[in-house]
């Protein structure tokens, strides 16, 4: 087993647990809005018709909660046991967001959750109304939380590194919680929370519906979910472009990469709708485009072009080089603190420190590295081309089939048209959609941020623990094993309630 | 930007506290759901005493859980370096806690789901879930200190002895073996005095009687650990300390010497209040359950969790972790927090969101108010777990 390379099976570990986790937050994030719109519809109108959907929704959303909280434990312990040297490098900046989303959405949604179930007979309905709302609060919270931490790992602001204690250190709270990109993904995140939770409603809904079986239940739940997903739909798209923009500014390449765009184009450049790129040859084949939209898209102009991935490589070669100059200056004072002229040399160089750690993350010592050494190396700030040029597209086709689905389902809810059963087939089939696109969505960002951890600041196989491949495949073969048999309780309950339906007084008793 | 009132120290200092707090938050109210998890297969003989068991942490004890996933990121955020080097240390402990912390919301929400066989094998995931993470921390605080394994290198990078099985062997010393114990212990006869108040008829008869046995042997335990800790080799800081010094483990001496551990109490007397209140605490409970007095019972009980957690931590003071392998590379309150940015932020963030949390938590307690009995699990039969 010592073959095996423990920074690998450590990545493993995070994208199997992460991709794990992330089955069950959106459906959280969604659904939890959509029982706030479901129970204020019980206590304006007084109509059990409503509660019996709330009661209903809220077992399932009971299922994946309990999934939802569970796996979290695991992603936020696990910085601290897989991957030690990040939490020493960047905690002073990282962790707090973590902190504050334990202290402001965690407790509030765990809290209220347990309100939510047990609290029906104890409160009145406006109070059992508001616990709702701030249980959706909370969970939204602790969205916004998590996506400033994640966002500084796209676009690390308002930190510098501190040479005397090896770190990162915050400088400006400020920038931290108001990054551009943190914004643009929450939103963009949330947002496909609701479509998730949105597509789960329609598509059982659709389910009795075409049994036609709990009715009025479900051509309630069917309209709430058609426009509550046609707004996280189109608002998904729009922060998606967004989140486009706010990329291009600041990671330009896995702009590219997503593009499969090798050379800067002329502006505007074309946007590559598809291709089968290969990062061996480093290029496209059976490309088709559309022009000027990727430059129109990317920077909002005419006239400015959008680096292709063989100019950004050609420029990170100057800052490895600046880089090296860092490191060397880092390493002279970690001998000698009072080594001046190194601090003068860290001043002007720090900022590309991580790129001189890249070399250190490739094996090669930065203080001997050749030209040719620096040149292998920036090439390996390449991702993975051909997976994220198909994960973005697979995850764009998705989004731009939501917003026609729940556009179609809106149209045909508001002129009350609950017999087509061609639109309840296609929502029922459309349930796992979601769920595939959102994941997408995570490979990209973090997959597409390789080989970085900290974008330009911490190489991922500097932030790995000092553990041996024994240990860390110990753990992830446990996870893996444990979470494949969860999930197929999860999924077993979740069918076999969803499918039981609504308990209510018989059909037509609450006309 | 607006200056900092607060100098390093004094924040360092805070956090020290705001750290004893959240353990003591965690032991207090998580500690009484894995208290309540561990004795349900013990004390529930039929299904329909187990659900009563099962309920009343019910509806509490997600928030509670709370508690402990806060604790983890305020300990990333206040003191990185003790978050790398022991989660990353206690590997094969800290996994084994993951999984039984993922057992348990699981096992609340789908135990009722299924009958029979079933059902009884998800009360002893629970009870798992109530066992391991209280016996793992308590281990985990033993080894402090004994000291763990673990040097830094020049870029502040841990590294270990010890491989997988025997990192995890090694910790199962002695002296860590009693801590560990001793929690279980403490967290079980706690849980017992909450489900005395929650509970009534023979499940309540039976937490009584769990409860004095449990406080009785956390009594024999927590004595027998002082005394065995005034006879261990304790850790002291002999190099010149500057507490608003810059965060950098390395750069200070300390050695091991015999039988020092209780220094802290040896300077200030007046300290020794502290295992003096856990144990008439722990007297006060036993007395107010034979008064009946269940729910004020709760108090004195939190108390004496509240005064081992921090008769511990007050001993280790000022180190957060120790290293067996290189006694100077020890974590302390002076060298292992983030920077003092970041702690007055944190100390803000606290301020601000501590209070409301205890108030709505407060009222969701209040609104749960009252003890369960298995007629009202019957006749609520579908919306209980």
């Amino acid at each position: 087993m010592e073959h095996f390379d423990p920074v690998i099976l450590a990545r493993l570990q995070f994208a199997a647990t992460a991709l794990y986790h992330f089955l069950f937050v959106p459906l959280t994030l969604g659904l939890s809005w959509l029982l706030v719109i479901l129970e204020a519809t019980y206590v304006m109108t007084g109509r059990p018709v409503w509660k019996d959907a709330v009661k209903f929704w809220g077992k399932l959303f009971g299922i994946n909660f309990a999934m939802g909280v569970a796996t979290g434990i695991t992603m936020e312990f696990q910085f601290g046991t897989n991957w030690a040297y990040y939490s020493h490098y960047v905690g002073d900046i990282f962790g707090t967001p973590l902190a504050i989303e334990g202290l402001m959405a965690f407790f509030l949604e765990s809290t209220m959750v347990g309100l939510f179930f047990f609290g029906w007979n104890k409160m009145t309905r406006v109070q059992h109304l508001a616990t709702t709302g701030f249980l959706a609060l909370g969970t939204n919270l602790s969205a916004v939380w998590i996506l400033i931490a994640n966002g500084w790992m796209q676009n690390p602001v308002g930190a510098e590194f501190n040479v005397d204690t090896m770190r990162m250190e915050m400088h400006s709270f400020y920038e931290l919680i108001f990054n551009p990109v943190a914004q643009a993904k929450f939103v963009h995140t949330v947002s496909a929370g609701y479509v998730c939770g949105s597509m789960f409603v329609l598509a059982i809904s659709s389910y009795f519906l075409l049994k036609q079986q709990h009715v009025e239940i479900m051509k309630r739940s069917f309209a709430v979910a058609a426009s509550f997903g046609l707004a996280g739909a189109l608002s998904v798209a729009v922060l998606g472009d967004e989140s486009g923009y706010t990329v291009n500014s600041h990671q330009q390449m896995k702009m590219a990469a997503i593009e499969a765009m090798w050379d800067t184009e002329p502006a505007p450049a074309a946007l590559t709708i598809f291709a089968i790129p290969s990062t061996g040859t480093m290029s496209n084949r059976y490309e088709i485009k559309i022009p000027y939209l990727l430059g129109l898209i990317g920077t909002r102009s005419f006239n400015e072009t959008i680096p292709g991935i063989n100019q950004l490589i050609a420029q990170s070669e100057g800052r490895i080089a600046n880089g090296i100059k860092a490191y060397g200056a880092m390493v002279a004072i970690n001998k000698n603190p009072k080594d001046n002229a190194a601090r003068e040399v860290l001043k002007t160089t720090g900022k590309d420190l991580g790129y001189g750690l890249l070399l250190k993350a490739n094996g090669i010592d930065p203080m001997k590295a050749t030209t040719a050494d620096i040149t292998a190396t920036s090439k390996t700030l390449i991702p993975d081309v051909f997976v994220l040029f198909w994960a973005f597209h697979i995850m764009v086709a998705c989004g731009l089939w939501f917003i026609l689905l729940f556009a179609l389902a809106f149209w045909k809810a508001s002129k009350r048209r609950f017999a087509t059963s061609w639109l309840y087939k296609a929502a029922l089939y459309s349930l796992p959609l979601p769920w595939v696109a959102i994941e997408l969505g995570w490979i990209i960002a973090e997959y597409g941020r390789q080989p970085w951890a900290i974008e330009g600041i911490l190489p991922t196989r500097l932030g790995a623990s000092a553990n041996s491949a024994p240990m860390v495949m110990t753990s992830l073969f446990g996870f893996v094993a444990f979470y494949t048999v969860l999930l197929i309780v999860d999924v077993t309950l979740m069918i076999r309630y969803a499918k039981k339906g609504p308990e209510t007084a018989p059909e037509g008793a609450h006309a | 930007m607006i200056p900092i009132p607060f100098d390093y120290e004094t924040l360092r200092l805070i956090w020290w506290a705001l750290l004893g707090v959240l353990l003591i938050g965690i032991a207090v109210m998580d500690g009484f759901d894995m208290g309540v998890a561990f004795l349900n297969p013990i004390l529930g003989r039929t299904d329909s005493e187990r659900r009563v068991i099962i309920n009343t942490v019910g509806p509490v004890w997600e928030g509670n859980q709370v508690w402990l996933i806060t604790g983890g990121g305020a300990i990333f955020a206040a003191w990185p370096a003790v978050y790398a080097a022991s989660f990353s240390g206690f590997y094969l402990a800290m996994f084994l806690v993951l999984v039984s912390l993922i057992l348990r919301p699981v096992s609340f929400e789908y135990r009722n789901k299924y009958i029979g066989k079933k059902r009884a094998a998800w009360d002893y995931t629970l009870f798992m879930s109530g066992l391991v993470p209280p016996l793992v921390f308590g281990v985990a605080f033993g080894n402090l200190f004994l000291g763990v394994p673990f040097t830094l290198d020049a870029f502040q990078m841990p590294h270990y002895a010890d491989s997988l099985i025997m990192g995890f062997l090694h910790l199962l010393k002695p002296f860590a073996l009693l801590t560990g114990l001793t929690s279980v212990v403490m967290l079980a006869s706690h849980g017992a005095v909450y489900l005395a108040a929650k509970s009534d008829g023979t499940v309540q008869r039976r937490a009584v009687t769990a409860a004095r046995i449990g406080w009785l042997v956390w009594l024999v335990l927590f004595i027998a650990g002082g005394f065995w800790v005034s006879q261990l080799d304790g850790y002291t800081i002999t190099s010149a300390m500057d507490m608003n010094g810059i965060s950098n483990p390395r750069t200070k001496t300390v050695i091991v010497e015999h039988g020092i551990w209780l220094r802290n109490y040896h300077a200030y007397p007046i300290l020794y209040m502290v295992p003096l209140l856990a144990i008439l605490s722990s007297f006060a409970t036993a007395f107010l359950l034979r008064a009946k007095r269940f729910a004020t019972a709760f108090i004195p009980s939190g108390l004496s969790v509240a005064c081992t957690i921090a008769t511990a931590g007050i001993a280790l003071f000022p180190f957060l972790m120790t290293s067996s392998l290189e006694p100077s590379h020890s974590l302390t309150v002076w060298d292992a927090s983030s920077s003092r940015l970041t702690l007055w932020l944190m100390t803000i963030a606290a301020t601000i969101f501590v209070p409301i949390v205890l108030i709505y938590s407060s009222w969701a307690f209040h609104i749960l108010r009252g003890a369960l009995s298995e007629e009202l699990v019957r006749t609520n039969d579908k919306h209980l777990y």
